[in-house]
């Protein structure tokens, strides 16, 4: 088999930038952090080039990395978010729950049908909405949720990144999906029902 | 007896890891019954769906960014800079 090759380091940013600077952007979605991952992504490259083996082509040994870094990224602020707001996640959580189950653990806020609603991927009002919902969230819920659902992470991969058990994973999961839930069914599903 | 509560996490929990056979069993007969809970069960994977293609788009819209030239000048100073320390 062809041993890929890294290249010299002086090249990975013209060859490599413009591809890392793409994906780091969508996934923090802020150039300034984007740039700061792409930095950091080639110095740790530098420095584990010896260890790069050839399997994969370099693009992708140098994603890896990146992802990594964003992962590193979100961990610290995370981190920060919980220093200046402990109590945030635990509140947040007995508001809604009150709200959507009752004390005996039936619908309160009861799901709505939404009919079929794969034709609403091709409409960009219901993507609009979508976003404004995942915005919505705890900032930290919705990083996890990107990371689970639209990076297609594995559960052990986050957990191990994010130095959290899976039972707080799953939980978390599980808050921000009852949270976008109720979120598409207040704001699209409602609307188009009564409009 | 599973509450719509304990089904709604068994569900989410669906996603990420096999369920046991009597927590499937548990789900199962609650579902039979519960038409809420069956919408629940829907738009959740409905939901990952929808995320995925939200990914898709945002990926859609980075397609023309750049890294800015002071971007770049700064990221190929600090290479050079580590590069030569090592």
């Amino acid at each position: 088999m062809n041993k890929n090759s890294l290249g010299s380091p002086d090249g990975w940013l013209d060859e490599h930038g413009a591809a890392l600077y793409k994906y780091a952007l969508m996934h923090t979605r802020d150039a300034h952090r984007a740039e700061e991952a792409v930095q950091e992504t080639l110095l740790a490259a530098l420095q584990a080039r010896d260890r790069y083996e050839g399997g994969a082509s370099a693009r992708t040994w140098l994603i890896g990395i990146l992802k990594h870094k964003i992962m590193d990224m979100f961990r610290r602020h995370a981190r920060e978010v919980q220093l200046d707001d402990p109590e945030m996640l635990e509140s947040a959580d007995e508001g809604q729950a009150g709200e959507i189950f009752s004390l005996s653990g039936s619908w309160r806020d009861k799901p709505s049908d939404w009919g079929n609603p794969e034709e609403l991927l091709a409409r960009d009002e219901f993507m609009a909405i979508l976003q404004r919902c995942l915005d919505a969230l705890p900032q930290k819920w919705s990083r996890l949720f990107m990371l689970r659902e639209v990076m297609e992470e594995d559960t052990e991969d986050i957990c191990q990144e994010l130095a959290i058990t899976p039972t707080n994973l799953w939980t978390m999961l599980y808050r921000a999906r009852l949270g976008l839930r109720r979120c598409l069914d207040r704001n699209w599903v409602g609307n188009a029902a009564r409009g | 007896m599973l509450t719509c509560k304990d089904a709604s996490h068994l569900i989410s929990e669906g996603q990420e890891r096999k369920l046991g056979f009597r927590e499937r069993m548990g789900l199962k007969f609650h579902l039979l019954m519960c038409v809420y809970c069956r919408r629940f069960e829907q738009q959740i994977a409905f939901v990952r769906k929808a995320l995925r293609e939200l990914g898709r788009r945002a990926e859609a819209d980075t397609e023309g960014a750049e890294l800015s030239p002071e971007a770049r000048d700064r990221i190929r100073k600090a290479i050079a800079e580590r590069n030569e320390r090592k």
